[in-house]
């Protein structure tokens, strides 16, 4: 479960269909502003680099630099000047499990895993049945689910998005920002610290979000914004006047906690950890996969508290809502299609069929397959 | 009796007004310049279509140049939608207000009804009188040469002298006896010669004949007008060109406020005392007699981000508040600025952050004014709609009798409501372009806020028109 502890909420800024919530830090997170020193103790593999002003955890964007020594991962915002762009920034190998690419298509933007959550989804039970069961074809059991592609958006081709962001105002202290796109959530965003926030603000538009938000921002008209409205009534000095303003904030707030982004908040979550910098844990979590909830796939870098000081999501489109949930599924039944069938309550040809559907056909061996479309139709 | 007509004609002309003191068809910080034009030309027909004698009158009230060169053509595009006498009202206003213009814009004019094949009598009338009113024609010829030679061909005039030469035949003649014109033709081979021609003339005239800049502005100081002077204040330090620098408490206040603006930070707390001074002695220049008259005043200042204006019009808002901080300062008698960022220090601000309009009304409030300016774009958003509340609950409130007067400036047009953006019904906003003409917008927010009908307004137009038309004194103009 997700919290937005030691976060305000502040009011939304509305442009056309895409709600901006603001989320303030009273006081930000120093220790992830990783020193020097730090790096030597609690990462090795992080070449230090005394031209380094500051850094803080980002997963893309500026990351992923091919090079002799293999993937890297930048860490993060690093300020530099004229004289230090010559050099690589300081980054941190990581460990991926397969190469990383990313190909433009006509008017769509594919991506193969560009980061760490999209990864932690892609490669769900990649490694294919574990179990040879004589259901699964041979090319499933030698290579998995090898090659696992999915598709996003591009952050400049949600309509609406670039003005949005544009002439968003950046509070003071903010830290955070949860973005809806038509009222439904697309990605809620926490950083350490305020500075960091303000470097990275203009990122989001190069993040990717899930079809479900293009088609939102495509289809939806403006939202409307949440006017503050005060009771004439309870009013008679100054002071309650005062009284009443301040009753906004915190209406606004419990009414976004709790309405808004309960979605994110309440779902339930697979948590895995990546990797451990002193008492900051870097994790990405999964979501249930269920079908009436809305599902965040994302990283978080938790303090010892637990509470976030970053956060990074991705809502999954329906399509792979559903693939990840067969493949659970699936997985939690050591890949046997028929006690999977039971578990759903479905036929096993049904459920193959399901399989089909969601674009993991080729996970079932050819003439299994095509008698279980044999049954469907008659 | 005031029909709900009036009540329209009312309100349509102070929109107008509001719109054409504010918009310059230039991107702003929410909308982009094609959309700022689509509206604005929206605006200029239809009023001009309902209300033409108000549409003309316009032209007395501190438009913008931008707005009154539109009014002026679509005047004169227009001319036989209206009546003679009509007519001649409106040739004498336009021929007014072109004085006032600067001429590149009158030129620029001149160009547009060229281009159109605008060519009547009365506008050839206009041509004429403005350039026989030109004390310096050979000055003009250098500088908007292109310009001044197709309001010659479209006016159907003669140019006087060795002038319609220099202008159509320049090479036809050995040297020419006006000083600036034989300058001109020396320029071309002759480096010594631009330093005779105006700057921008100059300067073209300096690349081409590779003279470096810290010696071409060293030597062209002398023909620098106030403005260009005030633009050249930071290439000039950068190369080291004492000369140039300017003096500042000369400048005209909003102009002052975008450069110091343009300072980083750091700059600006190092030259603290010198650019406070400038911008007072501005100030107080500006207020004139009214200087400390204006009572108790609380004024609510935006720096939030979208005071940052556009590419365009960089700053511009935030420079409208810091000339606004500054002219109520020498107005009033005792004086409270209220930054939304909660920032003290005037000098330093800078456009970030949110707008929390409706809390910083209060704090406002609580310091009991008999006068609270706002100066904002009207985008509030932290919460959104707070400060109407806030402004509408206090005067059905608790303070119904109007103790306090609230007016809001409003720097920029909002495109998409042909307006500019307001705060309340409860409170008169008004559109501001340079400070320098807050206290009579304050006054011309008084009709907005309902107290003034048609009548009055009709009448106090009369009266700016009367005075307008009247006064032989050339406005300072920036």
């Amino acid at each position: 479960m997700l919290t937005l502890d030691g976060l305000t909420v502040r009011p939304a800024q509305v442009w056309g269909g895409v709600r901006l919530v603001p989320l303030i830090r009273d006081e930000p997170i120093e220790g992830l502003r990783l020193e020097p020193e730090l790096y030597e103790e609690a990462c090795g593999v992080v070449q230090v680099d005394e031209r380094t002003c500051y850094a803080s955890y980002i997963p893309h964007g500026f990351v992923a630099r091919w090079s002799a020594e293999g993937v890297s991962a930048a860490y993060g915002t690093q300020l530099r000047g004229r004289t230090e762009r010559r050099y690589l920034p300081a980054r941190m190998a990581m460990r991926f499990h397969r190469r990383m690419a990313r190909r433009a298509d006509t008017g769509r933007l594919r991506f193969l895993p560009l980061h760490l959550a999209m990864e932690g989804y892609l490669s769900l039970h990649f490694g294919g049945p574990e179990i040879a069961w004589e259901e699964w074809s041979r090319e499933a059991l030698r290579k998995g689910l090898s090659p696992r592609v999915e598709e996003a958006y591009h952050g400049a081709e949600i309509r609406g998005l670039e003005d949005a962001l544009r002439i968003f105002e950046i509070h003071h202290g903010q830290c955070g920002v949860l973005l809806y796109i038509g009222d439904a959530l697309a990605a809620a965003f926490i950083v350490p610290h305020p500075a960091d926030y303000r470097a990275l603000h203009p990122t989001l538009l190069q993040d990717m979000y899930g079809e479900l938000l293009y088609h939102h921002a495509v289809l939806a008209t403006a939202v409307p914004d949440f006017r503050a409205a005060i009771d004439d009534a309870r009013v008679r000095s100054l002071a309650d006047l005062r009284a009443e303003a301040a009753r906004q904030h915190r209406e606004w707030a419990a009414f976004h906690d709790s309405a808004m982004a309960a979605g994110l908040l309440e779902g339930e979550y697979t948590v895995e950890e990546v990797y451990r910098m002193g008492p900051f844990r870097l994790s990405r979590f999964l979501p249930s996969f269920r079908r009436d909830a809305e599902n965040h796939i994302g990283e978080i870098i938790t303090d010892q508290a637990g509470r976030p000081a970053y956060l990074k999501t991705f809502r999954l489109s329906r399509a792979q809502v559903r693939r990840g949930r067969l493949l659970t599924l699936l997985a939690a039944h050591d890949w046997r299609l028929s006690a999977a069938a039971e578990a759903l309550g479905v036929p096993e040809h049904a459920l193959g069929m399901r399989l089909e559907a969601a674009g993991l056909g080729a996970l079932l061996r050819r003439d299994l397959l095509e008698r279980f479309r044999a049954r469907a139709r008659r | 009796m005031e029909t709900a007509a009036d009540l329209v004609a009312a309100e349509d002309l102070l929109l107008f007004v509001n719109a054409a003191i504010t918009s310059t068809g230039q991107r702003e910080f929410h909308s982009d310049a094609a959309e700022q034009q689509a509206s604005l030309e929206f605006l200029h027909e239809y009023v001009r279509v309902n209300y033409r004698d108000l549409y003309a009158a316009a032209l007395a009230l501190d438009v913008n140049d931008h707005n009154a060169a539109l009014i002026a053509w679509n005047l004169l595009i227009s001319a036989g939608e209206a009546t003679p006498e009509q007519r001649r009202l409106e040739g004498r206003l336009i021929a007014r207000r072109l004085e006032l213009l600067p001429p590149q814009r009158v030129y620029r004019l001149f160009r547009r009804l060229r281009r159109a094949g605008v060519n009547n009598r009365r506008t050839r009338a206009i041509m004429r009188d403005w350039l026989n009113s030109r004390p310096d024609l050979a000055f003009h010829a250098v500088k908007y040469r292109g310009l001044l030679k197709e309001a010659f061909r479209h006016a159907h005039l003669k140019p006087p002298g060795e002038l319609g030469d220099f202008l159509f035949q320049w090479r036809r003649r050995r040297r020419y006896t006006t000083p600036v014109l034989d300058a001109w033709r020396r320029a071309h081979y002759e480096r010594e010669a631009i330093y005779r021609l105006p700057y921008t003339v100059a300067e073209g005239f300096a690349a081409h004949h590779r003279i470096p800049r810290k010696v071409f502005l060293e030597r062209i100081e002398p023909n620098l007008t106030r403005l260009e002077r005030l633009r050249l204040q930071e290439t000039a330090r950068e190369l080291k060109v004492d000369g140039v620098r300017a003096d500042l408490t000369r400048m005209p206040l909003t102009r002052l406020a975008g450069y110091v603006l343009s300072l980083p930070p750091s700059t600006r707390a190092e030259r603290r005392e010198e650019l406070t001074g400038a911008l007072r002695a501005a100030a107080r220049r500006t207020a004139g007699d009214q200087a400390g008259r204006w009572g108790r005043v609380v004024a609510v200042l935006d720096d939030s981000y979208s005071s940052s204006g556009s590419g365009h019009k960089r700053r511009r808002p935030l420079a409208v508040a810091l000339a606004c901080h500054f002219l109520l300062e020498a107005l009033a008698g005792e004086y409270t600025p209220l930054w939304l960022s909660g920032r003290r220090d005037a000098l330093l601000a800078r456009p970030y952050g949110a707008t929390p309009l409706g809390e910083c009304i209060l704090d406002a409030l609580e310091l009991a004014p008999e006068r609270l300016l706002i100066v904002s774009d009207g985008w509030d958003n932290a919460p959104p709609g707070l400060a109407a509340e806030v402004l509408r609950v206090w005067r059905s409130r608790l303070d119904p009798d109007g103790r306090c007067e609230v007016v809001h400036l409003n720097p920029v047009y909002d495109a998409e409501g042909y307006d500019v953006r307001r705060l309340s019904p409860a409170v008169p906003t008004a559109g501001v372009r340079n400070a320098e003409n807050m206290p009579a917008l304050v006054e011309l927010a008084r009709f907005a806020s309902g107290r003034g009908g048609l009548a009055e307004l009709r009448a106090h137009l009369d009266r700016r028109v009367a005075a307008f038309l009247g006064e032989t004194r050339l406005g300072e103009t920036c």
